[in-house]
């Protein structure tokens, strides 16, 4: 008993209070932040060495849903291309993925387009159901990090669960493997109706450094409706947890 | 008499490259004989055994590491397409017949007398195409006293895809049979159609991302051997402490989910929190919590600082004490020992058939540790303590993570205190590098599942012909189904959870 009361002593308090705000360790590479005066020689350069494709060879932009996040584009040109610490880069719109040159701008949610069911059944609870295609788990492991001690997303009542029957949604990892696609629809079918989906990853959103692969098989990511993208390489928790909050429309 | 003949090459890890011409192609008979009688030492090992199909020649290496000598024998043989058929090393050597598996699936050689010729992970470029993954030949019993019990591919929890079959008598699982490939990317075959070597360095990342540090060492090992390019000892000692960091992680998580099986909050909890303060470390260190970006070839983006060296030691010291206490905790909780001793054993001899590596090993009696037999990087002038134990249970599985959380701490604390006497200055990564051609590079490193290789050939012009992975779980998947025989199927969670093996590693 002397040992357990040690054990927690030394344990003390771990949980982040403020999810929104909590500032991440070092170098934490988020949403990047292009100068508006790059030239269009140096685009063609980091868009050359871009080993995902994510950057655009005309305008520029960066796109967080194909991006590994390796920020060798950074190191190239330091002075025109910079990762921020800004870890709360999910949406439920692609397109606001796209980081523009000259943009200081978060990437927010599209209020407009959430589907009205969402806020009204899951805003106080969300039972999610994950399924990796190729995930190379360490997505899956930021996803159970998201339920630990420290980041604790159970407080707003999300959680994951075992049986898709028990699942209000589907959080999807990995680039999409061919071998997976049966069982990711048939997971899939078996959650009830209003159903939400969401894509974890670069990977899960692009295909990221698998893109173009024949062992792919995309075709449930293509034709289902996104809820969700989380950007990442591996996804931080906190944008994981952020994007949902944002989606549920939870205010701490 | 004196044989005249040279059998085999020989290399040492991390090393130069073997000239391919200079390996001699042996007659299979003679292969056979030799591989054989190789394997037949407890002190040797399969490393990796593949086929290269060459303008209608299939050609075959077979690496066996001698633990004593520290050396690699390279083994090679020829087969024509047209007559593809083999008589089978797996009667004589166990440890082949997941090769023998992979071989049979990629090029679809039949191996005479291998007894399991089954499907091994279905990749996209299979042999045979109309082997599909839903139809996998599970090996059956006829009784009315059995049953069975399939689970997955999809599991109860945030976990990869799988699926194991289990023939069960009552409670008591008589056989498992593991059945995988869901998570096949391709990932050999990208190696060499990506022709841009930071694609490479991202695709080694992502083989396990749970591994990211270690798949991105044996790459980056890998092309500096055939490149020829030399790292200062200074980056060495940095990639060792990311290694270990690595491991530490992995372990103390591993521990936290082993106590989350036997419903133990308080060991679960204290764990993950400090799990999470070793790979923010990590991030800490490059921004990424796992380690993605901070292993390159011939250089670094991210060279570890006074700053960053300061807050890993002090992490870790806190780390150490902290582990210390709750480990004490779990470890001698009467109702906890009972869950975890004499559970999902696997004996010695079960081990070496199977080939097992690294901590499924060494839980063994078995004293296979790359960064001691076949050292790498600063290993080679840093001495580490081996750990074995040699009950092989679940409990073995986590009293060497115990051990080695701490030995690792160690080795962090005694390898910072050696890179701050060295030269300051690290290169950046070298991205435009040339392979020497027609050659063969290994690189072999410890990774914390065990012992990963990445080898590949490359061709006239140094491009690369044929990329090899092979992820420690490919030997050790045999082990856990051997360790849940006769167990209650109760306890299968907590013997896999005891293994903590890699899914998209094996299906690459």
């Amino acid at each position: 008993m002397l040992k357990e009361i040690k054990v927690l002593k030394s344990h003390g308090s771990q949980y982040i209070k403020n999810l929104r705000t909590q500032p991440v360790s070092g170098l934490f590479r988020g949403r990047p932040v292009i100068s508006g005066d790059i030239t269009t020689q140096e685009i063609e350069n980091v868009s050359a060495i871009c080993p995902v494709k994510a950057i655009d060879n005309r305008s520029g932009s960066i796109d967080l849903g194909r991006c590994a996040f390796c920020k060798e584009c950074s190191f190239l040109l330091p002075e025109k291309i910079r990762f921020t610490d800004d870890y709360r880069i999910a949406s439920n719109l692609r397109e606001t993925l796209v980081i523009k040159p000259g943009s200081e701008n978060s990437v927010r949610l599209e209020e407009a387009i959430v589907r009205k069911e969402i806020r009204k059944l899951f805003k106080s609870a969300l039972k999610l159901r994950q399924v990796s295609t190729g995930g190379d788990n360490s997505c899956e492991l930021e996803l159970n990090a998201c339920g630990n001690v420290n980041f604790d997303m159970g407080r707003y009542g999300i959680e994951f669960v075992a049986s898709p029957r028990h699942a209000d949604g589907i959080v999807i990892t990995g680039p999409g493997s061919e071998n997976m696609a049966e069982p990711l629809e048939i997971t899939y079918k078996a959650i009830p109706l209003p159903k939400i989906i969401i894509l974890a990853g670069t990977d899960a959103i692009s295909g990221g450094i698998f893109d173009g692969s024949p062992a792919l098989d995309r075709r449930f990511i293509e034709q289902n409706h996104i809820d969700l993208f989380v950007p990442g390489n591996p996804i931080h928790p906190l944008t994981f947890i952020n994007g949902i909050m944002d989606l549920l429309g939870i205010t701490p | 008499m004196m044989m005249s003949q040279k059998l085999f090459s020989e290399v040492k890890n991390n090393s130069f490259p073997l000239d391919l011409k200079e390996i001699p192609i042996l007659k299979y008979d003679l292969f056979y004989e030799q591989v054989s009688h190789f394997l037949e030492s407890e002190a040797k090992h399969c490393v990796a055994y593949y086929g290269v199909a060459i303008s209608g020649i299939l050609k075959f290496f077979c690496y066996i590491a001698d633990d004593n000598d520290k050396s690699i024998a390279v083994f090679s043989h020829e087969l024509d397409m047209d007559k593809p058929i083999l008589k089978s090393l797996t009667k004589v050597c166990t440890q082949l017949q997941i090769f023998e598996r992979e071989i049979h699936e990629n090029f679809g050689v039949e191996f005479n007398g291998h007894p399991w010729l089954k499907p091994l992970r279905y990749s996209y470029d299979r042999f045979d195409k109309s082997k599909i993954i839903g139809n996998y030949p599970f090996y059956t019993i006829e009784s009315e006293e059995l049953h069975e019990v399939g689970v997955g591919p999809v599991h109860a929890g945030i976990i990869e895809p799988g699926h194991f079959r289990f023939i069960c008598n009552g409670e008591k699982v008589l056989h498992l049979e593991i059945q995988l490939g869901y998570q096949h990317r391709g990932i050999e075959k990208l190696f060499i159609e990506r022709k841009d070597s930071l694609q490479r360095c991202i695709l080694s990342e992502s083989i396990a991302g749970d591994t990211s540090v270690g798949h991105a060492l044996a790459h980056s090992q890998l092309i500096e051997s055939i490149a020829g390019i030399e790292v200062s000892e200074k980056l060495q000692i940095e990639r060792c402490i990311a290694l270990e960091m690595e491991k530490i992680a992995v372990y103390i998580g591993d521990t936290a989910a082993l106590c989350g099986d036997v419903a133990y909050q308080l060991g679960q909890v204290v764990c993950e929190a400090l799990r999470t303060l070793i790979i923010n470390s990590t991030q800490l260190w490059c921004g990424n919590r796992f380690g993605k970006g901070l292993l390159r070839p011939g250089g670094s983006n991210y060279p570890l600082s006074e700053d960053v060296a300061d807050g890993v030691l002090k992490i870790i010291t806190d780390v150490d004490r902290r582990f210390c206490e709750v480990t004490d905790c779990i470890y001698s909780l009467p109702s906890l020992l009972a869950r975890f001793e004499d559970i999902g054993k696997v004996t010695q001899q079960q081990a070496l058939m199977s080939g097992a590596v690294g901590m499924a090993a060494r839980t063994c009696g078995i004293p296979r540790d790359i960064r001691i037999t076949h050292p790498f990087q600063f290993y080679r002038s840093f001495s580490i303590q081996q750990v074995t134990l040699e009950t092989g249970d679940v409990f073995a599985r986590g009293i060497l993570r115990n051990l080695e959380v701490r030995e690792s701490i160690k080795i962090i604390t005694g390898l910072i205190g050696i890179w701050r006497k060295k030269e300051k200055g690290i290169n950046k990564p070298v991205y435009n590098y040339e392979l020497k051609q027609n050659c063969i590079g290994i690189s072999i490193i410890e990774g914390w599942r065990g012992e990963i290789c990445h080898t590949a050939i490359t061709d006239n012009d140094g491009k690369i012909l044929h990329y090899k992975v092979k992820d420690p779980s490919m030997h050790n998947w045999m082990v856990l189904a051997l360790a849940v025989r006769n167990q209650e199927i109760s306890d299968f969670p907590i013997c896999n959870k005891s293994f903590n093996l890699s899914y998209c590693g094996n299906d690459l």
